[in-house]
């Protein structure tokens, strides 16, 4: 077997500037659709983290309910699911991109709250005492005591959850959002070059991920509790 | 009963779940399902040893190439490496032997590379990092009582890292089992591919995806169930039971 240089040169532009930034006339893109979900994700995981610690039974327990379902299930069932029923929702059918980032933002936003459940728990229990002894409401101790000391502790989880995600949009080509995946799905059938092709994004992928986690590490040797900061 | 929204509805038929031939479908789904996990779960967890082990031995070689497996494979998508070993890499070999892949469910065996590679790779880290929690004093104390180093691997090292590490572990075999629902896109007929197909013939979304969501969920709850269990069993007294979390 020839591995066959050229057909990675010609189709290059094709896979990086539609499959990975999504301009052009497909629409999709891999980090059009990982950069809002893991924003919007982190929006309804801080909801449901909140939730799920909060004391009121009926706001608790739908929010267990909920992120235990979604922990049991893999990724391609919601993608399904939500590729079945948003059009019935909505009474008319959908693009690919929406279905994909809103089953992207369900389900992150399950696995983003049980990180931010951790991360607020690993704040020590005094800091609550003191901020309720000095007169502040709930919202108030949240907002400026507990989140910004939760959010320095959860932050190498959330890189690494967003590497997670940035794989998992991989799966948005299932249902034909034009990603990395599916345009280099679509060049290896026009060309029947898999190997090469195949190859090459997994090259793309491995960039992306590989510096992330390197950026994760930095975080968490810069961010560790056990290194003093001045 | 009815569902509907803006002018469209959708009509609930449970009772295709149980009809012939969709059930024996979905059952024959679930075995698929479970013969694909368990026979790259055991492969995975072979490599995840191998290569974790690898990665926290005094010998900077050895640890290389395992640093390189683990990175390389982890860091691509599942889904990109199930499409790599199914029509990628067979173009690597000889037309007889693809010819021979073709003859022995070829869709079977690349989803358990695929499966195996990449989740060995993340059982890896799950092990290295069970191992790097043990104190270096342990392997000292092993290595100064006149054991080899693989005698104290053996004997010392993996014993105890193999109780740090059951919450990640499970955690990842979990998420192995999750992933084999990828297998469906290069036409393993799994579970999920089972729904999809109910859901082609019989027109019932909700009730296909649902079967398989519970299915998947049962199992998810149970194992960790048993899990938890084992975890309490196997506990090192004295010690809280904490593995490393794995990275991604």
């Amino acid at each position: 077997m020839n591995f066959d240089w050229g057909a990675i040169v010609a189709n290059a532009k094709f896979l990086l500037v539609q499959g990975l930034l999504g301009f052009g006339i497909y629409g999709g893109g891999t980090l059009r659709l990982a950069i809002p979900a893991i924003l919007l994700g982190f929006v309804i995981g801080i909801i449901l983290g909140l939730a799920r610690m909060a004391s009121r039974p009926w706001v608790h327990y739908p929010a267990v309910v909920y992120i235990e379902f979604i922990r049991g299930v893999p990724l391609v069932i919601v993608i399904f699911y939500f590729w079945f029923l948003v059009p019935v929702l909505i009474g008319r059918p959908v693009p690919e991109y929406w279905v994909a980032l809103t089953a992207f933002v369900v389900f992150e936003g399950a696995y983003i709250g049980e990180i931010i459940r951790a991360g607020i728990q690993s704040v020590p229990k005094g800091q609550v005492d003191a901020a309720t002894a000095s007169g502040l409401n709930y919202t108030q101790t949240m907002i400026h005591v507990i989140l910004p000391q939760a959010v320095r502790n959860m932050i190498p989880s959330l890189v690494t959850q967003f590497i997670v995600l940035f794989k998992d949009t991989s799966l948005a080509s299932i249902i034909g959002m034009m990603d990395l995946t599916k345009a280099a799905q679509t060049v290896s059938e026009r060309e029947i070059k898999p190997f090469e092709m195949y190859l090459f994004i997994a090259v793309v992928y491995w960039c992306f991920t590989y510096s992330m986690s390197r950026f994760a590490q930095w975080l968490e040797n810069r961010m560790s509790p056990d290194r003093p900061r001045y | 009963m009815f569902f509907g929204f803006l002018g469209m509805t959708y009509e609930f038929k449970w009772s295709v779940l149980w009809t012939q031939p969709y059930l024996t479908w979905l059952i024959d789904g679930l075995l698929t399902t479970l013969r694909l996990a368990s026979i790259s779960w055991c492969i995975a967890i072979f490599l995840g040893i191998i290569f974790g082990a690898m990665r926290t031995v005094p010998f900077r070689p050895v640890r290389t190439i395992a640093t390189f497996y683990v990175e390389f494979f982890r860091n691509v998508p599942l889904l990109v490496w199930l499409f790599f070993w199914y029509f990628g890499a067979p173009e690597a070999f000889p037309e007889v032997i693809r010819q021979w892949f073709i003859r022995h469910g070829i869709e079977f065996w690349s989803a358990v590379a695929a499966i195996s590679v990449y989740h060995g790779a993340r059982f890896a880290e799950v092990i290295r990092a069970g191992i790097q929690a043990i104190p270096r004093t342990q392997l000292e104390a092993g290595l100064s009582s006149g054991l080899s180093v693989v005698a104290t691997y053996r004997l010392i090292i993996i014993p105890i890292a193999l109780r740090l590490i059951v919450p990640p572990a499970t955690n990842e075999s979990l998420n192995l089992l999750k992933n084999t629902s990828l297998a469906m896109t290069i036409g393993v007929a799994e579970l999920t591919f089972a729904a999809r197909q109910v859901e082609t013939y019989s027109a019932k979304a909700v009730e296909a995806l649902t079967s398989a969501a519970l299915i998947y969920l049962v199992f998810c709850l149970s194992i960790s169930s048993v899990m938890n269990w084992i975890e309490a069993k196997f506990a090192i007294p004295g010690l809280i039971a904490r593995g490393a979390r794995a990275e991604h």
